[in-house]
């Protein structure tokens, strides 16, 4: 038997439609209040323009090979960055990392202002009183910057969509929309991004985009007078690049936090973390 | 941003610290919701009786502590007036992008939950309040409705357990993702751990008890009134049960590390004992533990033999220590995960700042706010009971004394 209804009852069958339906119109009309710009996704936003500027967004993948061997420790790669880049003092987009082994096994790594006024002097900062007078075993660099991995755990932490790939693979932060809240420079394993103090949001290598979307080369690339960096489309087998990891046996960093990084080392010592 | 002193190699990003105080802080807070949130459901749906007199308080300090939860990310992020990108342009395999959803959600939740139940208390002191200008601000606050028959308290229950039973799970859901945010960091072996969402959830808890307990015995004294042995009791058991299996967890955590000892334990072992150590071993783990878990033991294995004075001092005391367990276990995890390079060769030597945006009296302000809010509240509705707790001297007349609906009425007394 049903209780009977006066004629201002709603059943919840009725309210909770007319709830739907006043929200989702609501919803709607509200969304068309909201900046359109907002609902656009960075990478159709930064794809788009590359395209129109160029015809290179198509088919290319970028890469980049680090050979250490060849890197003789100028620091001419990171000078260049940080003046093509407008890079803030204190913080590195590319560094180069000195490792210099001691008879004794004790393993030294220094990056002076992330080595960019070379390492003329002997490594002294983090060397401990003990080794001052002992002759070095061997030693090496290892320059470094953003792995812009294909599975990289800055883009998916991003809060906001602000990280994002471009069809190239190349990482990119879109700085008007970053919120600063420093999750991805948290994320990312190789300590490459950095909250920039002068537009306080996240900043980090692209792999000079401006740049390579215009068909030259990235700084550090273009300014390396030891050809330890190489970049190039790894989709072409007719480039240098491709030659290059057809030809060597190459690492990548941390491997086994499974970012399969795109920028690949020649030399990796076990001591390189 | 400062750059740190550092020793031996930090990568040359990593000679600041993102985040700071204000990331410390912002679960302390959310964790002392869920603690007092879960104390208030104690009694509300679980029908745990001896915690009646700080049910209704306890869902005041969560509903005051969430209302300044955003506050420390706010003051955090570089861009705060694109806060709201969380939730235009969420990223879907962000942890962090749930935030703005799991938050709102959360406080719609207890805002409907309290307004439910004080509606009937500020119907009658709209009716009974002694100053006309009182009288608009409770007709605003019970949102001009005003039927407080029977049949329309009947359904105020029903949407309350309702809304109590999913406040529940919000409420870890809340803090549980706070403890996913660290512990899904894989490029962080010090955060890296499925146990960090637990470890969280049960020192949030351990907080929020801490804190209710805390407020409720010296309030108690301040207005000399009578503090409730049983209530004391029920309080120090909860805050010692769930201590114990926290820090069970956070022991754990640590052991692990040191017993799989991965390439990362050796800057791990640096870091716990030297940058690490007083706040962790002697702040979190012996006195923020041990001491506790002795002290409040004795109460909950003596129970009454235990003196009611002797009670509500280890009450106190143990909720002051219990709160600096638990601001050491955020501080522990939030700085002690920044203090060491991702090169694992190095270290940060990391002060806290006193003045600036992310220092600490901005802090301290911060985590005054709530207090100022449960004072407004407690001068337009009682904290501590229903109506007939208000001061009589603000009314008209004594409102009635309500009969309690059959089976509800521990929502509204």
């Amino acid at each position: 038997m049903t209780t009977p209804r006066s004629p201002d009852d709603v059943s919840r069958r009725e309210f909770l439609g007319t709830v739907a339906k006043t929200g989702g119109q609501s919803f709607l009309f509200g969304s068309l209040f909201v900046n359109t710009a907002l609902l656009r996704l960075p990478q159709d936003v930064a794809t788009a323009k590359a395209k129109q500027e160029t015809e290179i967004g198509k088919g290319v993948i970028y890469g980049f090979v680090v050979d250490t061997t060849k890197c003789i420790g100028c620091g001419s790669c990171a000078r260049a960055c940080r003046a093509e880049n407008n890079v803030p003092d204190g913080y590195n987009r590319t560094w180069i990392e000195q490792y210099t082994f001691y008879p004794n096994g004790e393993v030294v790594v220094n990056s002076p202002v992330g080595g960019e006024a070379g390492f003329a002097e002997p490594p002294t900062r983090n060397m401990p009183a003990e080794l001052e007078k002992v002759q070095p075993v061997r030693g090496f660099f290892v320059p470094k910057l953003c792995n812009h991995c294909i599975d990289t755990p800055c883009i998916q932490v991003c809060p906001v969509g602000a990280s994002f790939k471009t069809d190239e693979g190349v990482v990119l932060v879109d700085k008007e929309r970053c919120v600063g809240c420093g999750y991805c420079v948290q994320a990312c394993p190789f300590g490459s991004r950095y909250l920039n103090p002068d537009t306080n949001v996240a900043d980090k290598c692209t792999w000079c985009y401006h740049r390579v979307t215009k068909g030259l080369l990235p700084a550090c690339v273009q300014s390396c007078p030891a050809e330890a960096r190489i970049f190039g489309n790894v989709s072409d087998p007719a480039s240098k690049i491709s030659h290059i990891l057809a030809t060597n046996r190459v690492q990548v960093l941390k491997s086994y936090l499974g970012t399969r990084p795109r920028t690949r080392y020649i030399g990796l010592d076990s001591e390189v973390i | 941003m400062h750059h740190y002193i550092t020793e031996g190699y930090v990568l040359p990003n990593q000679a600041h610290i993102y985040w700071t105080t204000m990331i410390v802080l912002y679960p302390y807070i959310t964790g002392i919701v869920a603690g007092a949130f879960i104390i208030s459901s104690m009694h509300h749906v679980f029908d745990k009786d001896e915690l009646k007199p700080v049910s209704r308080f306890a869902m005041v300090m969560a509903f005051a502590f969430l209302l300044f939860a955003t506050l420390p990310l706010l003051n955090h992020l570089g861009h705060p007036e694109r806060a709201l990108n969380i939730m235009f342009t969420p990223n879907l395999t962000s942890a962090m992008a749930g935030f703005g959803f799991i938050y709102s959600t959360y406080l719609f939740i207890l805002a409907v939950e309290i307004w439910l139940v004080y509606r009937t208390d500020i119907v009658h002191l709209y009716e009974h309040t002694k100053w006309p200008a009182m009288k608009a601000v409770y007709y605003v606050l019970a949102l001009g409705v005003l039927d407080i028959s029977k049949e329309a308290e009947e359904v105020d229950h029903k949407v309350m357990v309702v809304l109590a039973s999913i406040g529940i799970p919000a409420a870890c859901g809340l803090h549980g993702y706070v403890g996913f945010i660290f512990g899904a960091i894989k490029a962080n072996p010090w955060w890296a751990s499925p146990l960090m969402p637990v470890i969280f959830l049960l020192s949030a808890i351990v907080s929020g008890v801490a804190m209710v307990m805390i407020c409720y015995i010296v309030i108690q004294w301040l207005n000399g009134r009578e503090v409730d042995g049983e209530c004391t009791h029920a309080l120090i058991e909860t805050a010692w049960y769930f201590l114990i299996i926290d820090v069970a967890l956070e022991l754990l955590e640590l052991i692990n590390h040191a017993y799989m000892a991965n390439e990362d334990w050796t800057i791990l072992k640096t870091l716990v004992t030297t940058k690490l150590f007083v706040s962790m071993f002697i702040i979190q783990i012996l006195l923020g533990s041990v001491v506790p878990f002795f002290a409040m033991g004795a109460v909950v294995v003596f129970k009454k033999r235990i003196p009611a004075a002797a009670r509500n001092l280890i009450g106190v005391l143990c909720g002051v220590l219990l709160l600096a367990q638990v601001g050491a276990m955020r501080w522990n995890v939030v700085m002690g995960g920044q203090m060491f390079s991702k090169s694992l060769r190095g270290f940060l030597n990391f002060e806290i700042d006193i003045g600036g945006r992310e220092g600490l009296i901005a802090g301290i302000v911060i985590f005054a706010l709530p207090f100022v809010v449960i004072f407004v509240f407690s001068r337009l509705l009682p904290l501590w009971g229903s109506v007939e707790t208000f001061p009589k001297e603000w009314m008209k007349e004594k409102p009635p004394v309500r009969q309690p609906l059959k089976g509800w009425s521990k929502f509204t007394s």
